[in-house]
């Protein structure tokens, strides 16, 4: 019988390769449609009605002279008169009609009366919100006042990061369509499992197995795309009182506005060290913003750098900014930054290369110290950090300045329950299905990889099956835990439908079932190559009834926590305060990778995503309208493919890192940017830009503050 | 987007009939890179947009003893195609390059270019062309107004003027040939752009039943090195934040006249005669360059948050005029 355990890694035929996705040409020559594409036969188009203001109360909906609008066909109202909205593009109602542009003309003649609430918008620190402030939690841990006291150096800072967005190139929304009873959601989600229930929750539909989610392919969640969300209860109520199916897609002002922003974080930080360079004491008081409610604990700093004595404090700051959404890697970017920026701003008061720093300091990072240590020193051969560092400061002449920055992240990243079933049929066609979901990330390859791998068989020979509710539940994808879950459950699904194979097929080969392996698109008996049938022949004896293999997402194939390590190389023009990156070095482990080709582009795209939002990204407020002023792709700013240099990516495997099973990969890589970036600019310029992004206007406050050296 | 009424008009004279009396009452549509956007916000709400793209006599450019003429329908693309163009005004193929989307240098028109509206995001956001709030007050001034002006903002207007084309198209003296319903008349580029005092004005002289129709660079200008350099935070598309374009005549390796015109810092394009006189009679160098671009800035006014621009301007007209210097037209 076939071990469901991965084989080592050498025995391997395609787990560990550079493998292409298999949706790439689908998707590139538009044969795959994601749901801003999908149009179906007799459809409306439904458009929001969102508040214009941040804070307010709903007086009443006048819907009269919008029914009276050509085309209109439904009103939906979302939030009734009465109840509050607490930010601007809060979703108030929406309309459908026959045309895109009727829909729209139309949700403009709703009439909303408001009642104006006070607001606050502003990413202000505590003192200045007034009564907008919560403060979560202050914890201390040793004796942060005497280690600080008795610190050789110490170096005090402030640093922070904005509320950026997700801006999804596939902006949220849906399809709905009822067939009687049974509604269809052709949804961009990151939970096609998850969201059936709330369709039922919202008495919509009668029950769960009645709602059927549809994500073939999708344009970029980031952990904003989890629910169903109002717009997607609208839109299915809008279908069912048209009897049509009903296109609801966000437009980009709507989508920055309302579906999701990253919460602040800022700090003012103490930190201390032996003139050695060890790190004693960490002292933080930190704020930060994701809209109107105070969510999660106090921010976990100082970062991956366990300093033993610290006292930390942290405080909410409750704003009318929007609705604040898990944002890839939740947390992690902006404590990083607070802490790789405090640690990096101490060790350039010691003169002392960061990366020496952080190597000094390696037992403080935990079980996952060597792994840190060594991938600092991969880092540093590709970026030939040793030739190339120099202290804070360029010194050569000129108005280019160029500098070196280093940043260490962690992850979890263990798989989330998912259920595989593979089925294998009598006439060899070979399955995996699973209603889990491909955010661009590879799921789809990946799970293709391990069906493949596990039956001997080319990765053309499986169909996988995702991006459907109908299939054995599989979790949301968030938190790095999809490959994981899908790898597992499908590792352990496929060896079940093999084992089954290998039990029908074995009397014609005159052996035992735990005789036999799947090798090379064949059955045959282990140390005895020449005895052996094709695969399509032992499929043949099948007879009429095809194979279910069932599998669990199984402990004992997955792994979580991974460290990554990643080196910017940036030159900054200190006349107009322009920085670009002329290289970002990543190295990073997940154990043991599937492919190599999708967890690669990983990396690349957490990387140009890291640049981005390093040196562009802010969702800008203004105090006066409560209104987002940036909410296009104009004014909020996306790298272009001209605004990075060269990109390296290093993953650690082999011995030690595969053997420890898959680990999730979308997140850590996203994390460190931003402070190995800042802290090369700081390098270049002899001078701290205290917070993302760095922009020219702040570069040049920065150098007026402390010109360079 | 409002219903309106679509004419497509093929001569000048049936096209300028088509205009009305009141902005509202009809449009131009040439690229349509930014009017369609702004009919799409319900920023502007023509009742009628016609569209010239079909309208003979405003396409190509041609080149004559008088000068070099520019049809007002002229694609960014053509505009960097052109061999005169090219040798012999760097300044607009700077300028023109500035734009980095293949899409809307293939789409936009020099004409659209210089009558585009401004990118405040105040009034793209519906607060009207001077951004005031409910009782006369400027919303940009207390505001966020990192990318707005730093002269020519005495108010109430504090926009920034958006033409990529127009301050090397006034540093090297062109004349724009405007068409209505009371015949031709010519002005200079120079005199197009005005600073509006109310919301129911508009950024240049234009009558709401006249059509910029060409372009013309005078055959005196055609001695000058010129350059355009723009300051963007991105590499893609993206804004200036502040940008200088400069024309200078050389005699013996020292500036006979020059002309140095600022973008993207004042409601209009900005000339700088205090930087033209101190570059008078001066070879270009590092150090003079310099000091140009910091008497090009005499007078700014910075606003809450935009006093960066001060420098991106000063650095934008040195690295102007020194790239001018090295040239070869």
């Amino acid at each position: 019988m076939a071990d469901y355990h991965w084989p080592p890694t050498d025995k391997c035929n395609l787990i560990g390769r550079r493998i292409a996705r298999l949706d790439g040409p689908w998707k590139s020559s538009g044969r795959i449609k994601y749901s801003y594409d999908m149009n179906r036969p007799n459809m409306l188009h439904a458009k929001m009605v969102f508040s214009p203001y941040a804070h307010a109360k709903v007086v009443s909906i006048d819907t009269s002279a919008a029914e009276k609008m050509p085309g209109v066909k439904a009103i939906d109202i979302i939030t009734e008169p009465g109840k509050e909205v607490f930010w601007a593009g809060h979703e108030v109602a929406a309309v459908a009609a026959e045309t895109e542009e009727q829909a729209r003309d139309a949700a403009r003649r709703v009439q909303v009366r408001y009642e104006k609430l006070p607001h606050l918008v502003s990413d202000v620190e505590p003192s200045k919100a007034g009564e907008h402030t919560k403060q979560l939690a202050e914890q201390t841990d040793g004796n942060p006042d005497q280690a600080l006291q008795q610190a050789e150096v110490t170096s005090e800072g402030e640093y922070g990061v904005p509320v950026i967005t997700h801006c999804c190139l596939e902006t949220h929304g849906q399809v709905a369509e009822w067939d009687g009873d049974n509604l269809t959601v052709y949804a961009s989600t990151q939970n096609v499992s998850g969201i059936p229930g709330e369709f039922v929750r919202a008495k919509i539909a009668d029950s769960a197995d009645k709602v059927r989610v549809l994500t073939p392919v999708m344009g970029g969640g980031f952990g904003s795309k989890f629910g169903a969300d109002t717009w997607g209860l609208a839109c299915a109520r809008l279908a069912k009182k048209t009897g049509r199916p009903v296109k609801l897609m966000l437009e980009r002002d709507q989508e920055l506005m309302a579906a999701g922003a990253r919460p602040s974080m800022y700090a003012k930080v103490k930190v201390g060290a032996k003139r050695d360079g060890t790190l004693t004491g960490w002292q933080s008081e930190s704020w930060g913003t994701g809209g109107p409610d105070a969510q999660g604990g106090a921010p976990s700093i100082p970062y991956v750098v366990r300093i033993p004595d610290r006292r930390i404090r942290h405080t909410t700051v409750l704003t009318n900014i929007g609705p604040a959404r898990a944002w890839r890697a939740p947390n992690h970017p902006q404590m990083c930054l607070i802490t790789m920026s405090a640690l990096d701003d101490l060790a350039a008061k010691l003169g002392m290369d960061p990366v020496e720093m952080l190597q000094k300091n390696i037992d403080m990072t935990g079980q996952l110290s060597k792994t840190y240590s060594a991938e600092l020193e991969k880092a540093a051969e590709l970026m030939d950090w040793k030739k190339k560092w120099h202290p804070r400061g360029d010194k050569t002449p000129g108005s280019i300045k160029r500098g070196l920055g280093v940043s260490i992240h962690t992850w979890g990243g263990r798989g989330h329950d998912s259920n595989c079933n593979c089925v294998i049929q009598p006439d060899g066609s070979l399955s995996a299905s699973l209603g889990s979901q491909d955010l661009g990330t590879g799921t789809r390859t990946v799970i293709g990889i391990v069906t493949a791998e596990t039956m001997g068989l080319p990765l053309e020979a499986v169909k996988v099956n995702i991006g459907d509710s109908k299939y054995p539940a599989d979790g949301a994808s968030g938190g790095s835990t999809t490959v994981g879950g899908v790898s597992s459950s499908t590792r352990r699904a496929a060896t079940a439908a093999l084992n089954q194979l290998l039990e029908k097929v074995a009397p014609s080969l005159n052996a035992k079932p735990e005789e036999l392996e799947a090798v090379d698109g064949k059955i045959r008996v282990i140390g005895n190559p020449s005895r052996a049938i094709s695969w399509k022949q032992a499929c043949a004896k099948l007879g009429t009834t095809p194979i279910t293999g069932v599998g669990q997402r199984s402990n004992d194939l997955i792994s979580s926590g991974v460290g990554g390590a990643q080196m910017a190389e940036v030159s900054v023009d200190t006349e107009t305060g322009q920085v670009y990156v002329d290289k970002l070095v990543a190295v990073q482990d997940c154990g043991l990778i599937i492919d190599l080709k999708t967890a690669e582009s990983q990396v690349y795209g957490a990387c140009i995503m890291g640049i981005t939002y390093s040196l562009f990204e802010h969702k800008i407020m203004d105090e006066q309208t409560g209104r987002c002023l940036n909410a296009d792709m104009e004014f909020y700013k996306l790298a272009g493919i001209g605004d990075f240099g060269e990109i390296v990516v290093h993953m650690m495997t082999g011995s030690g890192f595969d053997e420890r099973g898959v680990i999730g990969l979308g997140e850590p890589p996203v994390i460190s940017p931003g402070a190995a970036i800042s802290n090369a600019v700081a390098n270049a310029i002899g001078v701290r830009v205290p917070t993302l992004p760095l922009t020219p206007d702040k570069v040049l406050g920065a150098l007026e503050k402390g010109a360079v050296a | 987007m409002e219903r309106f009424e679509y004419a497509h008009p093929t001569t000048q004279h049936e096209a300028i009939g088509l205009l009305g009396s009141s902005w509202n009452d009809a449009a131009v549509l040439a690229g349509g890179t930014d009017l369609i956007s702004l009919m799409k916000e319900y920023v502007v709400t023509p009742k009628r947009v016609v569209n010239i793209k079909n309208v003979e006599g405003l396409d190509g450019i041609h080149s004559n003893a008088e000068g070099v003429t520019i049809g007002a329908l002229v694609t960014m693309d053509e505009l960097l195609a052109d061999k005169t163009i090219r040798s012999e005004f760097p300044a607009l193929v700077h300028a023109a390059e500035g734009i980095t989307s293949p899409q809307i240098r293939a789409m936009g028109t020099v004409g659209g270019d210089l009558c585009q509206r401004p990118r405040c995001w105040y009034f793209r956001n519906g607060y009207g062309l001077l951004a005031m709030d409910e009782s006369g007050h400027s919303l940009v001034r207390d505001g966020e107004n990192r990318y707005h002006a730093i002269l020519g903002n005495s108010g109430p207007a504090y926009f920034v003027n958006p033409s990529s084309l127009a301050p090397a198209l006034i540093a090297l003296d062109a004349k724009l040939q405007l068409e209505g319903r009371k015949g031709k008349r010519e002005v200079r580029a120079s005199e197009f752009f005005i600073i509006p005092k109310s919301d129911s004005e508009r950024e240049n002289v234009l009558e709401p039943h006249e059509v910029l129709t060409h372009i013309v660079i005078p055959a005196s200008s055609r001695g000058f090195r010129s350059a355009t350099y723009e300051v963007r935070h991105k590499t893609a598309l993206d804004w200036p934040l502040a940008a200088a374009a400069v024309a200078v005549k050389l005699e013996g390796g020292k500036v006979r006249e020059g002309r140095i015109v600022l973008g993207h810092v004042a409601p209009i394009p900005w000339p700088a005669p205090d930087a033209e006189k101190e570059l008078e009679g001066k070879s270009i160098t590092e150090s003079t360059a310099a000091s140009v671009g910091e008497a090009a800035v005499r007078g700014a006014k910075p606003l809450s948050q935009n006093g960066y621009k001060i420098q991106l301007t000063k650095v934008a007209v040195k690295r102007a005029l020194l790239a001018a210097a090295k040239g070869e037209a």
